[in-house]
């Protein structure tokens, strides 16, 4: 679903998931970034972005394209490492460990923090080897194998589906299917926290929608974070919503992205503080 | 779209709708034709080596048996008394693929992974044009490289303790010798095209690995060489290929001794070195030396045709694919 096609739907979204009790702040934030600011070169992307991560919630950031909400994703498993010219700065906490720290180790930091991007990524190998590829490289003790990787396929409600292909190519399944397998091998190593990337923007609604009842029952057992273009599924699936948007300096005309608001999503959506994000929810702009 | 509602006047002169091709297009028609005589004469051409080749190797073998030509004597087709058991030769050119091979084909996998997973944006800008031009040495070079560098010093260093036949220290010109320098020379090759596909490999690939906290080194061998797995493939079978044909490295630097033997401190004439050296103006059109060069050659030519048939199955079978 595009951006555009949200908007076109009608008035602004109402959060239709509303049986949780969700705290005004986060009970027991599993992140905490302060004053986060990150650069791509001498391009100031991200500024300033002060906020927590709730555990078992659902966190969306939504915003307009170009406002660096991947790039804030990216940088709370250090994915962002990966991107030469990616610096961080300011503080980002987990669980009061300092990520940016000098004796942190990426990898260990992405064991824990698992990830699902935008366009589904599967490994070219069978469905079974894929789900058994984080236990096997992250070294888990595993007592049987299958009985792990049938676990993590029901888990991720595909078990059923694939049952009786375990040994055929990941690329065989269909997109939306790709996407649910590759939740299921995130979360195959049991991580803390489950980061998503726009994981339903190339799947059409049904497939959305089994993806978007999977994240209700991880929410369970993981922290989500989740970035979206579409700000219904922000209104279903997300406990708290995070409004970001490209700032445009009066003076110097530089454009960087920041956090406008942050609550509790029915907040967000019913009562916006801000009037920005009273305008882009109610898609008057972007 | 605003087609609907807009009113549309229809010009008062209305050209008739037509569909047809506007003009002939005949300079694009000529162009294709071109380029069918281009892939025509490539196609032409090898067929045309086949038969050339084809019917001197029909005439070896009325004069020769094929079981003589497939057996272990001796090789000597211009001497008294004559010996034609290709066995030899074929011996020399395995000994020479066994030895570059073993070098060319780990240390051009392990630059590819490095230049591809390991080196810095900066290192890999200057270490593969560096390849590149190590590709573009004369193999004459090499040559002269492996006879008054490398021979000399493996017979400075040979493990003369060794037990038997391996601890006999070789003579100026031997297998190892133009193996090694040989498989220097092909490292470049394989490491280029292993590593042209492992940059092709979808990013998001490599992104997925790491997300799942994989090391660089799981990443490597993991992800990213199975999923280039054919053209890692393609650029053994490369590799190979050169090895089978190499002619001047292993005529200056091997010897011209035609041995059955595989050990690695003997002199060795190959295929392709005998050739060499017998194709030099002197050969009598006509006489049994000659033709001999060309069941020679059939015989090579077969022989890379089976690898790079080995090679397209194995591809096949093993690649694993991504949409
Ligand atoms: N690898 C990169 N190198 C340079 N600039 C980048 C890179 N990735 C993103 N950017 C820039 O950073 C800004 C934020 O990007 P991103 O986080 O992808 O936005 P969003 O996910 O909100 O659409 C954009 O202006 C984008 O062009
Ligand atoms: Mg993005």
């Amino acid at each position: 679903m595009t951006d555009q096609a949200t908007r076109a739907a009608g008035p602004a979204p109402s959060p239709q998931r509303a049986a949780r009790d969700v705290p005004d702040v986060p009970k027991e934030p599993v992140f905490t970034t302060q004053d986060l600011n990150i650069h791509y070169g001498s391009f100031h992307a991200v500024t300033d972005v002060s906020m927590e991560f709730g555990k078992n919630e659902i966190t969306a950031l939504i915003g307009p394209s170009g406002c660096g909400k991947s790039t804030v994703l990216r940088c709370l498993n250090r994915m962002n490492d990966l991107i030469p010219a990616a610096r961080v700065s300011g503080e980002v906490r987990y669980h009061g460990i300092e990520l940016y720290g000098p004796k942190i180790d990426p990898i260990e930091v992405r064991r824990r923090i698992g990830m699902v991007f935008q366009k589904a990524n599967p490994f070219p190998k069978s469905i079974y080897d894929n789900i058994a590829y984080g236990p096997r490289v992250t070294g888990m003790k595993v007592d049987n194998m299958d009985d792990l990787v049938e676990q993590t396929l029901r888990r991720a409600a595909l078990w059923d589906e694939v049952k009786d292909k375990l040994k055929q190519n990941a690329y065989g399944l269909s997109g939306g299917q790709q996407q649910r397998l590759c939740i299921a091998r995130a979360i195959a190593t049991n991580p803390d926290v489950v980061l998503m990337d726009e994981p339903c923007s190339a799947l059409d609604p049904i497939a959305t929608l089994r993806i978007e009842e999977l994240m209700a029952e991880l929410r369970e057992l993981y922290t989500i974070i989740i970035v979206t273009h579409n700000m219904q599924q922000a209104a279903r699936v997300s406990d708290r919503t995070a409004f970001f948007t490209v700032k445009v300096n009066e003076t110097t005309g530089d454009r960087t992205g920041g956090l406008v608001e942050y609550d509790r999503t029915t907040k967000i959506f019913e009562n916006p503080s801000d009037q920005r994000t009273e305008g882009y929810i109610s898609g008057r702009f972007g | 779209m605003t087609i609907v509602s807009a009113p549309i006047e229809p010009p008062s002169v209305e050209p008739p709708l037509s569909l047809e091709p506007s003009s002939r297009r005949l300079g694009e028609k000529a162009i294709v034709a071109l380029l069918f005589a281009a892939a025509a004469l490539a196609v032409l051409i090898t067929v045309g080596i086949v038969l050339a080749i084809a019917g001197p190797t029909v005439e070896f073998f009325r004069q020769i048996p094929f079981s003589r030509f497939f057996s272990t004597e001796p090789w000597a087709p211009n001497f008294v008394p004559d010996g034609f058991g290709v066995y030899s030769i074929l011996a020399g050119t395995a000994s020479i693929v066994l030895y570059s091979c073993m070098i060319a084909l780990p240390a051009g996998l392990g630059a590819a992974i490095y230049l591809n997973e390991y080196a810095s944006h900066r290192a890999r800008k200057i270490l593969k044009p560096v390849l590149e031009v190590l590709e573009g040495i004369p193999t004459v070079v090499y040559g002269l490289f492996a006879l008054a560098f490398v021979a000399p010093l493996l017979q400075q260093i040979w493990p003369t303790f060794l037990p038997g036949k391996l601890g006999d220290p070789p003579g100026f010109q031997f297998v190892l010798s133009a193996g090694v320098v040989l498989g220097i020379m092909i490292i470049p090759t394989v490491a280029s095209v292993s590593q042209d596909a492992m940059s092709a490999i979808p990013g998001g690939l490599r992104e997925a690995a790491y997300g799942l906290g994989s090391t660089k080194m799981q990443v490597a061998t993991k992800v990213v060489v199975p999923s280039a797995f054919s053209g890692i493939v393609a650029s053994f079978v490369l590799g190979l290929s050169r090895a089978v044909g190499e002619t001047m490295v292993v005529l200056m630097a091997a010897g011209a001794i035609a041995n059955l033997t595989l050990w690695p401190n003997d002199p060795v004439l190959t295929m392709t070195a005998f050739i060499g050296r017998t194709a030099t103006g002197d050969v009598g059109f006509g006489t049994t030396t000659y033709y001999t060069l060309f069941a020679v050659a059939a015989l090579l030519f077969v022989i890379t045709l089976v690898i790079n048939t080995i090679s397209i199955a194995l591809v096949r079978k093993f690649r694993e694919v991504y949409e």
